[in-house]
């Protein structure tokens, strides 16, 4: 066998130029898989990352009605849900899959909220002290909260950066007072994401897909939500899962967990309340698949050309079984068996195809960087595509190589002799 | 004996016609022989000597080997005997270009089973025995018709053959690389390695120690340049 392939590498090395043009189709076709398969899994990758975050596996569970966030500040709050007891945050914390979990009171779009005469148009949440860690962020300027803060009442507010943009020119907001609901609350700190993430943005679509959420965060204690809202309303919950892969089993679990406690009136599903974690990873997949299934019918017509490869491969190893005729014959002569023959020259197929294989994948592999560079889409080489396509371009040698590696073995030993 | 031809037959299908080639030959090779088989081109002493070597077979007749009837044997036995028990020297030497003459004389070992470094070992013993040890690296094209017919020898010889089949083994040489081969054939004869040789040269045959002649596929004649006077059937 070893001797085989080194036969083989030394046939191959002697017709240079005749070995790469019967790789060539070998070469492209699998250079065009390796590009196109390292761009979706690049892009899938890209759409997992901009839904879920750079690695932070914070899941969001909160409460619906049908299919729609519930939303305070336009509804009165909902009948039979009440705020999640000590016992059921102890049993979330408790998981196995979560680290860590904070409950807190969130408005999306809240109005009222001043800083002299302009108005904020931002989200605004009622935290606990495990929120700041586990959705990732932390204080830039200033402070955060104190233990008293977060359960004496106090009026104090931290900003996120694009709230301070928002509201603030040039003055120092550290110290400032704005007024929330008519109640003035005093800026204690700002804060910044630990691991800032900036979702990839390649269209319009994108943006309003990954951008939710960008007219700013303003944060106050949970225990303080009732002085500008008047009420001790529901809470949401963020879980930050082990990994990213059990998020939608963290999701599920705590969203179970809530809903023990909710005794809805409606039964219509459309009015329905209850709480849901956000299924990012779901939301991911139907956004891969979307650009899977054209990216499939590629690889279909990248197989084309193997094919056709292939067929390439088989024509010159007949043209070589005819040239060799006197060497087969001679090999015959001294006592090679058919079954040698044949190994032979599937050996050389084999080996031709190979090393075609691990050309195309890479000319792929610097394709896909190509790609990446000129049209800004993300590529990611996978190992097993690798290996694939390097076993399946030998699997074409072996295969288009039959038929030629069966006749050098069936040529008759004084035929192949005589000819000339 | 070595060889044991009785009443073999040969013809060729050329369309629906067969055309005979050779007809009805008796012939007896003893073990230890050094036999000329003469003849003009067209004679049929080529398939002669492909039905001798197993390369081809007869259209009838008996044909034993070593004692064993051939008729019977699959393709993977004659390839075993061929590598086993016979060796071939061609008049164009059929050596591969691209390979070194050690690799070139060691080939039949390898189709043999043996482990590469005893291949080397006895590749490397035998063309000492031939005079090239100093060419064992060199490729084929390097070197001139008389070493490449040594070589040849030396592979024909490198699996301890007990019969040499040699067809027209001088016809690309000038005479003093033909004569240097023929030396060598002597020599070999007397290590008790049986001989049988094509030729058309009649000095050439002269070195073998028995001539049978053919002419259109028959065997006509026995001669004798040796010593030991043998019988010889004609057929016709």
């Amino acid at each position: 066998m070893l001797e085989n392939i080194r036969l083989s590498l030394q046939g191959i090395l002697s017709h240079k130029v005749r070995s790469i043009l019967t790789m060539l189709g070998i070469i492209i076709g699998i250079a065009a898989i390796i590009a196109i398969v390292s761009t979706i899994k690049g892009t899938n990758e890209q759409i997992k990352n901009n839904l879920i975050g750079s690695g932070n596996n914070a899941v969001d569970v909160q409460l619906y009605q049908g299919e729609y966030p519930y939303e305070f500040d336009y509804q009165s709050i909902p009948d039979g849900v009440p705020v999640v007891s000590d016992s059921t945050q102890e049993a979330i914390v408790q998981l196995d899959q979560v680290v860590s979990a904070s409950f807190y009171r969130m408005r999306s779009y809240c109005e009222n909220v001043y800083y002299g005469n302009t108005a904020y148009g931002g989200a605004m949440y009622g935290i606990d002290e495990a929120y700041f860690d586990t959705a990732g962020y932390q204080i830039q300027q200033g402070r955060g909260f104190t233990a008293k803060e977060y359960c004496d009442n106090r009026k104090v507010v931290i900003l996120d950066n694009t709230a301070v943009k928002s509201l603030f020119s040039s003055e120092d907001p550290i110290g400032a007072t704005i007024d929330i609901n008519g109640e003035p609350f005093t800026i204690v700190g700002i804060v910044v994401e630990t691991d800032p993430f900036e979702p990839v943005i390649n269209s319009e679509e994108d943006y309003w897909t990954y951008m939710g959420n960008s007219a700013g965060r303003m944060f106050i204690p949970g225990q303080s939500w009732p002085i500008a809202y008047q009420f001790d309303e529901p809470e949401n919950c963020l879980a930050k899962a082990v990994d990213t892969d059990s998020m939608p089993s963290v999701g599920k679990q705590v969203a179970d967990l809530m809903n023990a406690s909710v005794m809805s009136s409606d039964t219509d599903s459309d009015l329905q309340i209850q709480y849901q974690s956000q299924d990012l990873l779901g939301q991911a997949k139907s956004l891969q698949d979307l650009s899977a299934s054209t990216n499939t019918m590629l690889i279909w017509i990248a197989s084309i050309s193997l094919l056709v490869g292939g067929i390439g491969v088989m024509n010159i190893m007949l043209v070589s079984v005819t040239e060799r005729t006197r060497e087969i014959g001679l090999k015959k002569a001294l006592g090679a068996k058919k079954k040698r023959i044949l190994g032979q020259f599937l050996t050389e197929a084999a080996v031709l195809t190979s090393i075609g294989g691990i050309i195309g994948v890479l000319i792929g592999i610097g394709l896909a960087q190509l790609i990446s560079r000129i049209a800004s889409v993300a590529v990611a080489i996978s190992s097993v595509s690798i290996v694939i396509s390097v076993v399946f371009s030998m699997a074409v040698g072996i295969i288009f190589g039959l038929i030629p590696s069966i006749k050098a073995a069936n040529l008759n030993p004084i035929d192949a002799l005589r000819y000339e | 004996m070595v060889i044991e031809l009785h009443d073999i037959c040969k013809s060729y299908l050329q369309g629906k016609e067969p055309i005979p080639v050779l007809h009805h030959i008796e012939l007896t090779v003893e073990e230890g022989e050094y036999l000329a088989i003469m003849g003009p081109s067209g004679s049929g002493k080529s398939t002669l000597m492909n039905i001798i070597g197993l390369l081809d077979q007869q259209t009838s007749g008996l044909y034993r080997f070593d004692g064993q009837e051939m008729s019977k044997c699959s393709d993977n036995q004659l390839s075993s005997i061929r590598n086993q028990k016979i060796g071939f020297v061609f008049q164009n030497f059929n050596l591969l270009p691209r390979q070194s003459v050690l690799e070139n004389v060691s080939l039949p070992l390898l189709y043999g089973g043996v482990r590469k470094k005893e291949r080397l070992e006895r590749a490397r013993e035998i063309l000492t025995k031939v005079g090239l040890e100093d060419r064992i690296s060199f490729k084929p094209t390097q070197l001139s018709g008389g070493q490449k017919q040594r070589v040849a020898i030396a592979r024909a010889m490198v699996s301890h053959p007990r019969l040499l089949l040699a067809d027209e083994p001088t016809g690309a040489l000038d005479t003093r690389s033909g004569e240097q081969v023929m030396d060598l054939f002597q020599q070999l004869n007397q290590e008790g390695v049986t001989i049988v040789m094509i030729t058309h040269e009649k000095e050439i045959a002269q070195h073998a120690r028995r001539i049978v002649t053919i002419r259109d596929g028959r065997l006509e004649q026995g001669g004798f340049s040796g010593t030991e006077p043998e019988q010889e059937v004609d057929a016709s």
